[in-house]
């Protein structure tokens, strides 16, 4: 075999995750009034333009997600094929010119120079201090002072050009299909597709998808012959690492969730489901758990389990392996101390709910306790669950930054936001200033958290009963503009009751 | 005499998310200075639209498309947003439904009421108390000095009621639009409220533009009556004339489908099919689908208003003297009311159900350890009998403890004390197993049709849970017969509750109460949250179903029409204890027990004859954690004695059936 798979724990919940997505939407797909407010979530512009930008990182983040070893050539002594200690990605593979060009040192977004000044030797003997070239960034060119330039608006000029290229096309085959579906001409079909007159915001995606598109585009024809972020301090490109950085925190924000929900959900309804002294118990735990200062729990936590992976070094085969059960076990501490907030919740819905009269109904028939629990109380909370989640996905992200800066994060050999702003610290005070490793974590964790928050947004707005009836409202205030004044046709007119109808005095 | 309030061609819209529906479609009516006008009909006519298109408070999705709006003259859908400003609360004021809502829990009934003064009079400090004491002192509220800083939850429902009078009041309002004062209130309280709107109407001389869908409102306080259907006003005339003779067919209907004690024996009259979806545009008569008389013109055009001597309006074909020669039968069918097969299981006197002095105190609890401080006692020493196949009705004001009683016999509640003894066999103090297979006998009815079914279970699932639980066999033809029984068509089991309105959903809940073979049903108000029409719909079926399967009810309300109509004996409970019991035309016709009688007259009658005089009731029911020494009813007891304040009155007999527990009945035995 030309490699050997490898799967990390981590790995394993992401695959289970992907499973029990897959199932959900199946389901939800069967049964009308689950599916009614997801549709309420289609048709909401900026979450559907959110989640177009989620999906592209959640695609990264699993090609980042199936792991292997590769072959190595030749064999041991004993005849059995040796694979190499690096655990790679697909995503590796994929990205593996920019895995490998690796400079000397730091060198600026689209430089062919390095950053700092080297001693070179001159063809005629002489030494020199200047600004060498960089082994692979720009070394297409003969003269980088003249070309650079020019080169590089040809290659965005190009990376629009398949971009819009490969839009059109996309459009074309969309509308195809809607007119179809429809039952329009293709004509008016694009015309009501470009008048965002359709009830779900295809115009809006189409948007966002232009933009990425260009993005994309741009960065694979530079990528090709420039760093487009820059390199680090070992010369290893900031765009690589900003890509690995998305599974992390992808990581980081789901599996917590996974590990967190089986808490709060059993505990929440319990507590408010059982009342009594049940009730105390889950409060003061959580009440408890919720004054010890969270960043002190986790930093005591993660720093014991890195005593114990390094008194038992021979429980891991690579290093991939160390930072992975690091990373899982960040997830598990992280997901321990955040339960309480949803349990909360849950316990104030399920007091209201166990007075319902169908659960006092239930009650009447005998219907036991955890039957109750899971048929009448779990469906009509899951909503609240549904919404808690989306929104702590990128509090969590966040914190997995401020928990790696701290250095109780994950590994340091593992590529994540809060690495690499850790280490853009110095860099940031170095003269002259690095910038563009923490310029390029910002800006991909600020797409990811942003997108994550504004599709958050939506689904708590098709979710939440309170707010479904504002959102309700602008869409009527928007069709009102539209379509009146209607007709004030003159009706026959009744004859009514004359001024001179008898009065009488109450009894 | 001009008009107070000129409505013509009024058309209301409401943008709901897929469709436009036509919420008030050319309403025109006048309102003259000083009276009362009601608007009636039933919910979803569009009655609370026409009073919020008058404020010009229509929610977002609602927008008037056509008509006017004339207020002694002046044209209201014309005004700019500040001088409408102006003239809501000064020139017309509202009351809603709901006391506890209406209110800002958070100021004081003084401040709600100085904020109007200052924003209509630009009165404030000294002055503006004296005169929010002059207005609360006209709504009676008692000891008005003190009362007047504290805050709304420190008030009853009914006395909040009163304080939002006064603040509707503050302004001196021309026009009081009441959107179903005392809808929510109970029936002695609504005595109170009633009288006092009329009082104030004629020192004042407001105009009032009630809005009801209760008859016997209408009949207490109206001079005139439009009845609203489906967005337009199908008749209108003077009370005395509507109450005579009411021309519409719907009008007729609303009448015959009230229960009482005449239609004891026979079932009551139903409107078949629903209310008509507003969404679409009308080509004949809006009644013509449901209406037994309605004839081919009825659907193909219109009616017009037909041009009467006697102001009695009607919009029908069957009065339009010109088309009359149209008419085929001109002999308007009596409403037929659907013949209940009185195949009276044989009354074997079997008892079914024995209560005895069951008690249900809830602890207060205070302090660190919780230690108990007091008792709620919500019920305290309830003896009741149910026989096989017959109904007693549990009646009494809210928060007397009726439904605990209900609840607590099904051991939902645990009961503190007492004993309930079913087919002879003791219910209380069994574990939670042993209860189970005695659940499938009994079973319960909830008020809210909307709250009783799982919003997110299929039909199917709803009646299946309770044969699953209990290890009832289940099979799907069962369930289709089920639902056949209780008046629904079997392919509706594949639906989920939210797509049946209220009258369905409670058939519903009626089909999962017998899908186990109940004996005994406990029936917790199952009509009060149900139209009158509708009211007459479950009344039927559960009265078909008592005779076909030979069903004891519990039948728990507050409604004594209802009673009057469906049960066998009655037991009226005042605030946790039963005052008086016996058969339901020895309790309902010769009551004994003073509060029983202040009970009756206060209920709002139609029938001229049937009239009482009222017998006013001072004050709120006291609170059941600390309940008036001796005989609980002696603060608000007109007839009360020294004895009454000492202690509680032992049981008197009057007859074989009938038993009163009051003094003035103890006191004759004895002398």
């Amino acid at each position: 075999m030309p490699f050997e798979p490898v799967i990390l724990w981590t790995d394993a919940l992401i695959y289970i995750l992907v499973v029990l997505v897959t199932a959900l939407s199946w389901h939800v797909r069967r049964s009308e009034h689950m599916l009614a407010p997801w549709r309420r979530v289609g048709h909401s512009a900026s979450g559907m333009s959110a989640f177009t930008l989620l999906l592209f990182f959640v695609v990264i983040g699993l090609l980042d997600s199936v792991h292997f070893r590769p072959a190595l050539e030749g064999k041991n002594s004993s005849g059995e094929q040796i694979y190499s200690a690096e655990v790679l990605s697909i995503f590796d593979v994929i990205a593996t010119p920019l895995r490998t060009r690796v400079e000397k040192t730091y060198s600026a977004p689209l430089s062919a120079h390095l950053y700092a000044k080297e001693t070179i030797e001159l063809p005629d003997g002489g030494r020199a201090r200047e600004f060498s070239r960089l082994e692979f960034g720009g070394s297409h060119l003969e003269d980088p002072k003249k070309q650079l330039f020019n080169d590089i608006t040809q290659r965005t000029a190009a990376g629009v050009g398949y971009a819009i290229l490969l839009w059109v096309l996309l459009v074309a085959w969309l509308n195809t299909n809607l007119a179809r579906h429809h039952k329009l001409s293709f004509i008016q079909s694009l015309r009501n597709l470009w008048l965002g007159e359709m009830a779900f915001p295809w115009r809006a995606i189409l948007i966002t998808l232009a933009i990425m598109l260009s993005l994309f585009f741009i960065t694979v024809m530079l990528a090709s012959h420039y760093h487009v972020f820059g390199t680090d301090k070992v010369g290893q490109d900031v765009l690589y690492h900003s890509l690995k950085s998305i599974r992390t925190a992808l990581v980081i924000g789901a599996l917590t969730t996974l590990i967190m929900l089986p808490f709060a959900l059993l505990l929440g309804i319990m507590a408010g489901y059982f009342r009594g002294w049940i009730d105390d118990v889950i409060q003061y735990t959580y009440t408890t758990l919720n004054s010890i200062p969270s960043v002190l729990l986790i930093a005591a936590a993660v720093l014991m389990m890195q005593v114990y992976i390094e008194t038992h070094p021979e429980l891991f085969e690579t290093t991939a392996e160390r930072a992975d059960l690091r990373l899982l076990f960040l997830c598990i501490i992280l997901g321990l101390t955040s339960w309480t907030g949803l349990c909360r919740l849950l316990r104030a819905e399920t007091l209201k709910l166990r007075e319902m009269e169908y659960i006092q109904a239930a009650h009447a028939f005998g219907v036991s306790h955890w039957r109750i629990i899971s048929r009448h109380i779990l469906p009509n909370v899951m909503h609240i669950v549904l919404i808690a989640t989306v929104m702590d996905f990128s509090g969590l992200v966040l914190a997995e930054a401020v928990l790696s800066y701290v250095g109780v994060g994950v590994d340091p050999s593992m590529i994540s936001f809060g690495t690499m702003i850790n280490g853009a610290r110095l860099e940031i005070a170095r003269e002259p200033v690095v910038w563009w490793t923490l310029i390029a974590a910002f800006g991909f964790m600020f797409t990811l958290v942003l997108s994550a928050n504004l599709f958050a947004d939506a689904v708590q707005n098709a979710f939440d009963p309170r707010t479904k009836t504002l959102s309700e409202k602008s869409s009527i205030l928007k069709r009102k503009k539209r379509h009146f004044p209607t007709s004030r046709e003159s009706e026959p007119k009744p004859p009514f009751p004359s001024a001179n109808a008898k009065k009488t005095p109450p009894s | 005499m001009s008009s107070l309030l000129e409505i013509k061609n009024l058309k209301t819209m409401l943008h709901t998310s897929n469709k436009s529906v036509r919420a008030v479609d050319g309403l025109t009516i006048k309102i003259q200075k000083g009276e009362t006008f009601a608007l009636l009909g039933e919910s979803g006519c569009g009655k609370s639209m026409t009073a919020l298109s008058i404020m010009r408070l229509l929610p977002d999705a609602g927008e008037i498309v056509a008509g006017s709006i004339k207020l002694s003259g002046e044209e209201l859908l014309l005004l700019p947003e500040m001088d409408m400003r102006n003239l809501r609360g000064k020139h017309i004021s509202m009351i809603f439904q709901e006391p506890m809502l209406s209110l800002n829990p958070v100021m004081t009934i003084a401040e709600q009421i100085g904020e109007v003064l200052h924003r209509h009079f630009h009165i404030r400090g000294k002055s503006s108390n004296e005169r929010i004491l002059e207005i609360l002192n006209q709504v009676g509220i008692p000891d008005a000095v003190q009362r007047m800083h504290e805050y709304p939850f420190q008030f009853s429902g009914g006395m909040k009621q009163r304080v939002m009078i006064a603040m509707a009041l503050a302004g001196e309002p021309e026009l009081l639009i009441a959107d179903e004062p005392t809808t929510a209130l109970d029936v002695t309280i609504q005595a109170q409220v009633l009288d006092l709107m009329r009082n104030l109407q004629q020192r004042s001389g407001m105009a009032i533009l009630l809005i009801t869908h209760d008859l016997g409102v209408v009949a207490e306080m109206a001079h005139r009556v439009a009845v609203m259907y489906a967005g337009e006003i199908i008749e209108s005339a003077t009370r005395e004339a509507f109450f005579k003779t009411p021309l519409h067919p719907y009008s007729k209907k609303l009448f015959a489908s009230l229960p009482g004690k005449y239609s004891r024996e026979q079932g009551l009259a139903v409107i078949s099919g629903n209310v008509p979806s507003l969404s679409q545009t009308f080509t004949g008569c809006r009644f013509a689908d449901r209406c037994d008389d309605a004839w081919d013109l009825c659907h193909q055009k219109i009616p017009l208003w037909n041009t009467p001597p006697d102001n009695h309006y009607v919009r029908c074909h069957l009065f339009n003297t010109n088309q009359s020669s149209n008419q085929p039968n001109a002999t308007a069918k009596e409403p037929t009311p659907i013949p209940i097969v009185s195949q009276k299981i044989a009354s074997t006197s079997n008892e079914l159900l024995r209560v005895t002095n069951l008690k249900v105190y809830f602890p207060i609890r205070k302090g660190l350890i919780k230690r108990i401080a007091g008792n709620v006692m919500a019920v305290d020493g309830v003896s009741l009998t149910i026989p096989q196949g017959k109904t007693i009705a549990l009646v009494g004001e809210s928060g007397c403890g009726k439904t605990t009683v209900g609840k607590s016999i099904l051991q939902l509640i645990k009961p503190t004390a007492g004993s309930v003894l079913f087919n002879g066999q003791e219910l209380v103090g069994l574990e939670r197993k042993q209860l189970r297979e005695k659940r499938a006998d009994f079973q319960i009815i909830f008020q809210d049709p909307y709250s009783s079914l799982n919003p997110r279970m299929l039909i199917v699932d709803i009646i299946k849970e309770g044969m699953a639980a209990l290890n009832n066999h289940s099979d799907e033809a069962e369930i289709d017969t089920l639902l056949k029984h209780v008046g629904l068509p079997p392919e509706t089991k594949r639906r989920y509750p939210h797509e049946f309105s209220g009258g369905q959903r409670q058939r519903i809940a009626i089909a999962r109460a017998l899908a186990v073979n109940p004996k005994l049903i406990i029936c917790d108000e199952p009509t009060s949250a149900l139209d009158v029409s509708v009211q007459a719909q479950i009344l039927n079926l559960l009265k078909s179903l008592q005779n076909s399967l030979g069903i004891a009810y519990l039948f728990i309300t507050h409604n004594l029409s209802v009673v009057e109509h469906i049960a066998d004996n009655v037991a009226v409970m005042y605030l946790g204890r039963i005052v008086e019991q016996g058969c339901v035309d020895d309790v309902l016709h010769d009551p004994k027990h003073p509060y029983t009688q202040a009970l009756l007259s206060a209920v709002p009658t139609i029938n001229e004859k049937d009239k009482r005089k009222v017998i006013p009731l001072k004050g709120d029911l006291p609170s059941p954690s600390a309940p008036p020494s001796g005989c609980h009813f002696h603060p608000r007891c007109p007839q009360a004695m020294s004895i009454c304040r000492e202690t509680y009155p032992e049981i008197t007999a009057i007859n074989s059936t009938q038993t009163v527990q009051c003094h003035l009945y103890s006191q004759k035995q004895d002398s």
